[in-house]
């Protein structure tokens, strides 16, 4: 949620201060320890269903030093951050490339669109089966669920790219005598790359969100499968630790694909 | 992905003629390949991969009598969108709103944005084991994990979309005397329907999602709890069976809102 800072916009009349601001998200974000604290301590609802911040501080100390299901909680994320890297990278290698070739050339566009149409709206997670019969429960089952999840923004992302590219730009190549693969490395490419780019970002997401799914479900180490440990021992505050893990992983990855993504729009001219 | 308006009608219709040919001459040679590799030459062994005559077989059998997996197929599949309509249901009745309120005073967005921050980067998904722990394993554990994952886009969009309303229009209406509600329901919720919309589709796919795996990983009747009994049970057929209802399901739900949209935003054409 960037704000948008001085440019106008459609809000209510009377414009707030900067400081009135910051205080009322210091007082949002203090509100939403305290009532967390308060409604865990009140013992309206048992802790053991509901711990509280500081209980769940402790356990990541805890199972930052002392295993649980087999390792520590450093050793499962980077054993989910692994399996996260090699499927989300397979997404990327193989989707990038097929969404260009796609934009380029239609009747690849012709070809692929209705097989990739028909697999589409089949949910990443219900690949899961699938999975743990060809693949196994390791790595390789796992990488396929990310996969799943990962390619089709990739794809959908490069073809738009590329079918936004100035078709001046193709003319002046060719007109200059580049051939098929010049025009695709030196013309398509860079000026796909920032739609390229905001792909990236959605797939890593979705990459992550399904990676965890299939962790739950049928792989043996990982935060995922830290959560489901923790779960059928009806542990509340591991299942949360976890969770917090996640969402960090989750948000540290979101920032660096941000920042990237700046980066190209930026060295490319692009308005973000 | 084909969003390329083509104007002259003779041209659209030969565009999707050429289409309809490419697409049957895409998967009609991959479902005969299909066919040969697993039931005639065995390449594909049938315990990976199912021959078109075992998603047959699963599909009758799934269709019949006592079903598979606690149901037949029409009840099972009626299950999930049932969790998935209300879920849905809740979350855009609770997150448009708020969206709307966040995106409209700057007050309120100050106050609700940490937390919605701090929440956020935690994938609806990861939220499932501790949804089974409050819940148990019946409905209410579903409609909560969907209700998470549809919250968010939902309020996301609205927010950008009351942000993205002309300020003249607003400065208009005010000028001409409308009041409070009249401003909300005839300026701010139509300006930004386009996105509001935008929002539910998401909304609508993250909540397919993330029930399939919500009922993958813990449930006692539903399409994901049919699938993991066939993964469990080792029986390629109906696995395939479940995921081409899995695929059904999602682009017609899809398919519904944007049929919603069109008849809720006449005006975009």
């Amino acid at each position: 949620m960037a704000r948008l800072g001085a440019r106008s916009s459609a809000r209510s009349k009377g414009v707030p201060s900067g400081s009135e601001l910051f205080a009322l998200s210091t007082l949002g974000l203090l509100a939403f320890f305290a009532v967390w604290y308060g409604v865990a301590s009140s013992g309206w609802v048992p802790s053991r269903f509901l711990p509280g911040p500081v209980v769940i501080a402790d356990t990541i100390a805890r199972l930052s030093d002392h295993p649980y299901a087999g390792y520590t909680i450093e050793a499962h994320t980077v054993a989910s951050l692994q399996r996260f890297g090699l499927g989300f990278g397979l997404a990327v290698v193989l989707g990038v490339p097929l969404g260009l070739l796609m934009g380029w050339y239609r009747w690849v566009d012709d070809v692929v669109a209705p097989l990739f149409e028909s697999v589409r709206f089949i949910a990443p997670i219900a690949w899961v089966p699938f999975a743990a019969l060809w693949f196994g429960t390791g790595i390789g089952g796992p990488i396929l669920i990310i996969f799943s999840g990962a390619f089709p923004p990739c794809v959908i992302n490069a073809y738009r790219g590329a079918r936004q590219v100035d078709t001046v730009f193709v003319e002046a190549a060719q007109t200059l005598g580049a051939g098929g693969l010049r025009i695709i490395t030196e013309v398509l490419v860079p000026a796909a790359l920032p739609s390229i780019v905001a792909g990236l970002r959605v797939s890593a997401g979705l990459g992550w969100q399904s990676l965890i799914g299939a962790e739950l479900i049928v792989v043996s180490s990982g935060v995922g499968y830290l959560m489901v440990q923790g779960q059928t021992s009806l542990q509340t505050p591991i299942v949360m630790s976890a969770m917090v893990a996640i969402g960090v992983v989750g948000f540290v990855i979101d920032v660096a694909l941000r920042a990237l993504e700046s980066a190209v729009q930026r060295s490319w001219g692009v308005e973000p | 992905m084909h969003d390329l308006k083509v104007s002259a009608p003779p041209a659209a219709s030969t565009g999707r003629l050429r289409r309809f040919w490419f697409a049957l001459a895409a998967i009609v040679p991959l479902l005969v390949l299909w066919y040969v590799l697993t039931a005639v030459t065995h390449t594909i062994s049938l315990g990976r991969f199912p021959s078109p005559e075992d998603v047959f077989n699963a599909a009758r059998q799934i269709s019949r009598g006592k079903g598979y997996a606690g149901g037949t197929m029409t009840a099972q599949v009626w299950q999930s969108s049932k969790l998935v309509l209300m879920g849905f249901a809740v979350a855009v009745g609770t997150g448009a709103p708020l969206g709307l309120l966040m995106g409209w005073s700057r007050r309120a967005e100050a106050l609700l944005n940490p937390a919605f921050l701090l929440v956020r980067p935690i994938p609806p998904l990861a939220w499932i084991p501790l949804a089974i722990l409050w819940f148990g394993l019946g409905d209410g554990a579903k409609i909560f994990v969907i209700w998470f994952a549809a919250f968010v886009p939902a309020l996301i969009n609205s927010y950008t979309g009351v942000r993205n309303i002309d300020p003249t229009l607003v400065a208009a209406a005010r000028v001409h005397g409308a009041s409070r509600l009249q401003l909300v329901t005839q300026v701010l919720i139509p300006g930004s329907m386009p996105m509001i919309f935008t929002g539910l589709r998401l909304s609508m796919q993250a909540s397919w999602t993330t029930l399939v795996a919500a009922e993958l990983v813990g449930a006692i009747f539903g399409l994901g709890h049919v699938l993991i009994v066939a993964s469990l049970d080792i029986y390629p057929g109906m696995i395939l069976y479940a995921m081409v209802w899995v695929g059904i399901m999602g682009a017609l739900m899809t398919k519904a809102l944007a049929l919603l949209e069109r008849r809720a935003i006449p005006w975009r054409g």
